[in-house]
């Protein structure tokens, strides 16, 4: 399967409650997480990966992480 | 594949000067080349896989079983390799993978984070003012490429690395060799030495007189080298890549958007009336223009299906990042440049872990840049005729070699 369908195959229905995960050794600093969704990602002061702010994000920020999960380069980011 | 057969194969890239800056293939070209999985010839006679596909782009730069390492078996090369020394090309994390890759390139992430180029917005704002009153005080006619597009990220760079501007002839001249498909072998390796034995200069002068500077040279030999986790040479090949894709990219990417936006006045007036809207029309920008058109070149490591196609082990593929920007299934009317378009699914700064690792800074560029060109230039307009315009078709990142305009 590729990434793009994983992605699509990971949706969860509408309405229920989205979990956000992150691999720190897939990540590979681009920043598209946190452009796209600030409220959920941040980078690391230190070496500049990924960082969960929340990982239950609130209803509306569910889309914007959608979008960080397709726009992610390293398929660093999971949601359940 | 015999040999007969390959030198049958069209040829990749295909030189094409009638189409003009905004047309990524003619019609035929698109015949040849769009597969979407096509086998073409490159100029160094070997036979690569194209794809072009914004589905099959994003799975292949993200599979693990495509190497960015360009001396690997079936490595898709568009000119010889010069003969390199190992220390030609320490450091050149572009080049690597895996660990390798993953432990230089963490070196410098945090320095391109939203968050830290917030912080030098007032740089490249400062930056911006002085060249615009600077042209603004010289009058029109004006080369904008020479007076803005390019010294503006110039500087930017010179300034975060710790590199005199001053040297700019220099480093600038060498990098349009290195960018430039038709550079022989010699030259290549003369200009990479030149460059690698100035930054070693810097490093030296650096290291003797360790004044406290925080540009990220200095900080980079106070926090790696100095503790022995980073070799010099590294840091030389590290902070060679830094300095060219820093201005090359950002330059080219000013001078096609000027020429495209003030072509439909409306368009170049919505970044002063509709400031709100610049980042979008920036990504639209990134995703119409898409600067490098020759490609990202892989050399597979073990046999993978991509787009339907078996690609082995040992054969090469050129991921056309331009042509995905531009395909029907994620983008309508993708020939169409449109400034409220949603554009963020592009892939102008490539895909998989090594995905442009400077594009906060590139975007805030961008965005600084074009907003106050028209705020302060409203009746910008180019100064010469299409076919007058020279672009840059041999280098590996696309462009103008120079746009007159007028105000």
């Amino acid at each position: 399967m590729s990434p793009a369908e994983g992605d699509l195959a990971d949706r969860p229905v509408a309405g229920a409650t989205l979990r956000v995960t992150v691999d720190r050794d897939a990540c590979c600093g681009a920043g598209n997480c946190v452009r796209t969704a600030p409220e959920v990602f941040d980078q690391d002061d230190a070496d500049g990966l990924v960082l969960l702010r929340r990982a239950e994000p609130p209803p509306g920020s569910v889309d914007a992480v959608h979008r960080a999960v397709e726009l992610c380069p390293s398929g660093a980011i999971r949601v359940t | 594949m015999t040999r007969a057969v390959e030198a049958e194969l069209p040829l990749w890239p295909p030189v094409n000067l009638a189409r003009g800056p905004f047309a990524l293939l003619d019609e035929s070209e698109r015949d040849r080349y769009v597969g979407p999985v096509t086998r073409v010839r490159l100029p160094t006679g070997h036979a690569a896989w194209l794809v072009t596909r914004h589905a099959d782009v994003r799975q292949l730069l993200r599979h693990p079983g495509f190497s960015s390492d360009l001396t690997r078996p079936g490595f898709p090369l568009l000119r010889p390799l010069p003969p390199q020394a190992p220390e030609d090309v320490k450091g050149s994390f572009i080049r690597m993978d895996g660990a390798e890759h993953a432990r230089l390139r963490r070196m410098l992430t945090a320095e391109f984070m939203i968050k830290n180029v917030r912080r030098i917005e007032p740089l490249i704002r400062q930056t911006v003012d002085e060249s615009l009153t600077d042209l603004a005080a010289a009058g029109p006619p004006a080369d904008l490429v020479s007076t803005f597009a390019l010294p503006l990220p110039s500087m930017v760079i010179c300034h975060l690395l710790g590199v005199p501007y001053a040297d700019h002839d220099f480093f600038q001249s060498r990098s349009r060799a290195l960018l430039d498909q038709q550079t022989s072998p010699e030259v290549l390796r003369t200009a990479v030495q030149e460059l690698r034995d100035y930054i070693r200069g810097l490093i030296g002068a650096k290291r003797a007189h360790p004044d406290g500077s925080e540009d990220l040279l200095s900080r980079l030999i106070a926090e790696r080298v100095e503790p022995g986790e980073l070799d010099v040479d590294e840091l030389v090949g590290m902070a060679l890549l830094l300095l060219i894709a820093g201005h090359e990219t950002t330059a080219n990417m000013i001078g096609l958007s000027v020429l495209l936006l003030t072509r439909h006045p409306g368009q170049f007036t919505i970044l002063r009336d509709e400031p709100d809207r610049a980042a979008g029309v920036v990504e639209e920008l990134l995703r119409y223009l898409s600067i490098v058109r020759t490609g990202l070149f892989r050399a597979a490591t073990e046999d993978a299906e991509i787009g339907g196609q078996l690609i082995r082990a040992g054969e090469g593929a050129i991921v056309l990042i331009s042509l995905a920007n531009r395909d029907a299934a994620v983008f309508d009317d993708g020939d169409d440049f449109d400034p409220y378009r949603q554009a963020h699914q592009h892939v102008a700064f490539g895909f998989g872990v090594h995905q442009c690792i400077g594009q906060p800074l590139a975007r805030a560029e961008l965005r600084i840049a074009l907003v106050e060109l028209a705020r302060r230039f409203p009746d910008l307009r180019v100064a010469a005729a299409p076919q007058e315009l020279r672009t840059r078709d041999n280098s590996i990142v696309f462009g103008l070699d120079a746009l007159p305009v007028t105000w």
